[in-house]
């Protein structure tokens, strides 16, 4: 449905009909092969497993044996979700706080740092080269480096200040723990989209701020930021897309357990390992798309409206 | 059982249904040209030079070619150093090929059922007991029966590779029990005997904590260490029996029973290491090699995170008992051992090549890389191995019931996604018993049905 529905506002508007009149042949097989394969690859690897994905959930299935060994259970996954299935609770909790500080954290000081080495510094290569090399790792080999930072007994953090803390297994702090690490890898990628738009922002705004009187920082807001749109766009979707499916890193300290359950981990947990409870785990990822598709909507509902002016 | 005269006679009439449809394929392939000179294929192909492997096919049986072994040791250490002793000496041996496919322990134990589902090796490592009868049952292990009986392998390894049709679908290679490692230098120096009694335990826990020493090293980062002092305990307090019923479902898990278990866990948590979540197992026996823990209940395995000129200094004694009803004769020792696909590409060359893993040879051609592992063949030779070894072996003989460890005697995605959280839980906030048993079963339920 959502796939086909910007095909009919465009047939509807008439004007690719004449285009197409106007086209070739082989233009016309061109546009037909450019629009059928992507959606044909969005609909095969998007869409059809994300509807089975919603039928699983209603089942009871080991992923062993073929389809006659699937068992309709109707909503008893989501029952026992909601009801017996304790770690559900801090999964949600843990993926809003996770969101929270994305956006607290390392979104603004992303936007410093930008502004920082936008200005050409002495030595600005190199800070953002530091700056940026978290986001060339891999997130498991991130949460192994931290790991020998935090670990209890023979870490970095507890040998310099002979604390005791049990950074990953106290859960009163190992979230708090694991964002860190997260907001140093996330500062980066911000950091580096908003550096690509302030040096794509047209130099003469400035100046002509400048000439109007405004000091920097009014110049900033003003002006340069409210230009940066496209990016800002970007900068919230990436924000709420990492957050939600933030998992990698949980998933290599301790796979998601005690204090630092997510609803990915809960997923990968009962359905990629030996568990295999395909339906359970299914459930949870149709709720993960649920809460998913809130935030999408209300993007898609400010991107829309505000796009005519 | 008698070797059926040829194997497509012998899948006939014994191959679970749903292997069934590949029977067919192989039993016509046999027929129609001989195994031996289709499995050479893929070495004509490779490589002409190695003709000899094609020439001794035939109708014979002897197997021939190349078997894929599909192994979870990597990594370089010392497991692996002892599968690739086995590959070397069976290759020398067998003149088969053996082309080792090595995973990750912990990423092969939760690939296993796309891995079984998909491109399967033709042997690979597996644990024996309840780990092994789920795949079976559902047709994803091989019928090994005629590989059995193996020489000097015992009744007891043999139910262990049983499957619930009564079949085999196992080979064991080795085991390891379950038990208090401590440094004998350091317990010599301070006068510490080994204790038998759940109060001796305490009494002991007592004296090293006003040593300044932690009693008890403890970890269960990964999920699955505390599983086997839940096992014991259970073990201790309402005996063997009632464990092997708790694990199949059977029990309830908020029954009085469990209860006590945990209320007996709680009252020796005192004298765990403390905050155990943030630990692997493997820097929690570091502290004993540090002399900062005076014991640790692990797996015989903790011997290796000891250094190799020390380990003659660390000795294990039994866990001790509770209640004197129940005694202490049952122990977790976990088998280790292989299965073979069921839809194997050489079927033949991996039963010769299972057939050999339990055979003392591949005993001693793996004594040189010092795991603390039992073979399971009694006629192996055990001259090789360190003192602790051996007595291991003893000790494993002397018990009267043995278990395999909780993730391996109950279903899979109970012990993963339901025992895992739920320990974690109790060593977080020991003081709800109730609430946390209630919870258990409440899933067992719905996970059991």
């Amino acid at each position: 449905m959502a796939v086909d529905s910007p095909v009919a506002v465009r047939g509807r508007k008439g004007r690719p009909k004449a285009r197409a009149a106007r086209m070739s042949r082989g233009d016309r097989i061109a546009v037909t092969l450019m629009v059928a394969v992507p959606t044909l690859l969005v609909l095969g690897l998007v869409w059809v497993p994300g509807i089975l994905s919603v039928v699983l959930s209603f089942t009871r299935w080991e992923g062993i044996g073929g389809v006659d060994t699937i068992e309709w259970i109707g909503t008893e996954n989501y029952t026992n979700i909601f009801t017996i299935y304790p770690p559900f609770e801090p999964a949600v909790t843990h993926n809003l706080i996770w969101l929270v500080v994305l956006f607290l954290v390392p979104t603004p000081l992303g936007v410093l740092l930008a502004v920082l080495l936008d200005k050409e510094l002495k030595g600005g290569r190199f800070y953002q080269s530091a700056f940026f090399i978290p986001i060339v790792l891999s997130l498991a080999l991130v949460g192994f480096m931290w790991q020998l930072i935090y670990s209890r007994d023979q870490g970095l953090i507890n040998d310099i200040t002979g604390g005791t803390t049990d950074w990953y297994g106290d859960q009163d702090v190992n979230l708090w723990a694991v964002l860190v690490a997260t907001c140093w890898k996330q500062t980066g990628y911000v950091m580096l989209l908003y550096l690509a738009g302030l040096k794509a922002v047209d130099p003469s705004l400035r100046e002509a701020s400048a000439i109007d009187g405004a000091s920097e920082t009014q110049t900033f807001f003003r002006v340069v930021f409210p230009v940066m749109r496209p990016i800002n766009v970007i900068v919230l979707v990436i924000t709420f897309i990492e957050a939600l499916r933030a998992f990698e890193i949980v998933w290599v300290v301790n796979k998601g357990r005690n204090g630092l359950e997510l609803i990915s981990t809960l997923v990968t947990n009962n359905i990629v390992g030996e568990a295999s409870r395909i339906g359970f785990g299914s459930a949870l990822a149709t709720i993960m798309l649920a809460i998913l598709s809130v935030f999408v909507v209300m993007y898609l509902r400010i991107a829309l409206r505000e796009e005519p002016r | 059982m008698p070797k059926p005269k040829t194997e497509a006679h012998y899948l006939a009439s014994l191959t679970p249904p749903s292997v069934a449809a590949g029977v067919g394929r192989r039993g016509f392939l046999k027929g129609a040209a001989g195994a031996g000179a289709l499995l050479a294929v893929p070495s004509l192909l490779s490589a002409c030079g190695s003709d000899d492997e094609a020439g001794t096919g035939g109708g014979g049986g002897k197997p021939t070619g190349t078997v894929s072994f599909g192994s979870n040791e990597a990594g370089g250490d010392v497991p692996q150093m002892r599968r690739d002793a086995l590959v070397a000496a069976y290759q020398k041996s067998s003149g088969l090929k053996v082309k080792t496919n090595a995973v990750d322990h912990n990423t092969f134990q939760e690939n296993i059922n796309n891995y079984l589902q998909g491109n399967a090796d033709d042997v690979f490592s597996w644990f024996a007991g309840y780990r092994m009868q789920f795949f079976a049952e559902r047709g994803l292990i091989g019928d090994v029966s005629d590989v059995w009986p193996i020489d000097g392998i015992g009744e007891a390894f043999r139910n262990a590779a049983t499957g619930s049709d009564g079949k085999q679908y196992f080979v064991p290679d080795s085991n390891y029990p379950w038990v208090v490692v401590y440094r004998k230098s350091l317990w010599e120096e301070r006068g510490y005997t080994p204790p038998t009694t759940m109060d001796e335990m305490v009494t002991l826990s007592k004296q090293m904590q006003s040593d300044g020493l932690t009693p008890l090293a403890f970890a269960d980062k990964q999920g699955w260490p505390a599983m086997g002092t839940f096992d014991i305990l259970n073990m201790r307090i309402n005996g063997y029996d009632f464990h092997v019923n708790l694990m199949a479902g059977e029990e309830a898990w908020d029954s009085a029973e469990v209860k006590a278990v945990f209320d007996s866990w709680r009252e020796l948590l005192p004298y765990h290491q403390p905050d155990a979540l943030g630990r692997d197992w493997e820097e929690a026996a570091q502290s004993l090699v540090a002399n900062e823990s005076g014991m640790y209940y692990l797996g015989l395995f903790a011997f290796e995170q000891f250094p190799e000129d020390e380990r003659e200094d660390v000795d294990f004694f039994n866990f001790p008992e509770i209640d004197s009803t129940i005694g202490a004769d049952a122990i977790d020792a976990p088998i280790d051992g292989y299965c073979m696909s069921a839809d194997p590409d050489n079927e033949e060359g991996a039963k010769d090549f299972l057939a050999y893993i339990a055979s003392p040879e591949a005993a001693a051609a793996m004594n040189d890389a010092g795991y603390p592992l039992i073979w399971a063949n009694s006629q192996a030779d055990l001259s090789g191995l360190q003192p602790i070894q051996q007595k291991a072996g003893e000790f494993i003989a002397s018990q009267a019931s043995i278990a395999q460890f909780l993730d391996r005697d109950t279903r899979p995605d109970f012990a993963s996604t339901v025992m895992i959280p739920s320990i974690q839980e109790f060593i977080k906030n020991p003081d709800d018993v109730d609430g946390l048993t209630r919870k258990i079963e409440e899933q067992k339920k719905s996970i059991f049905v």
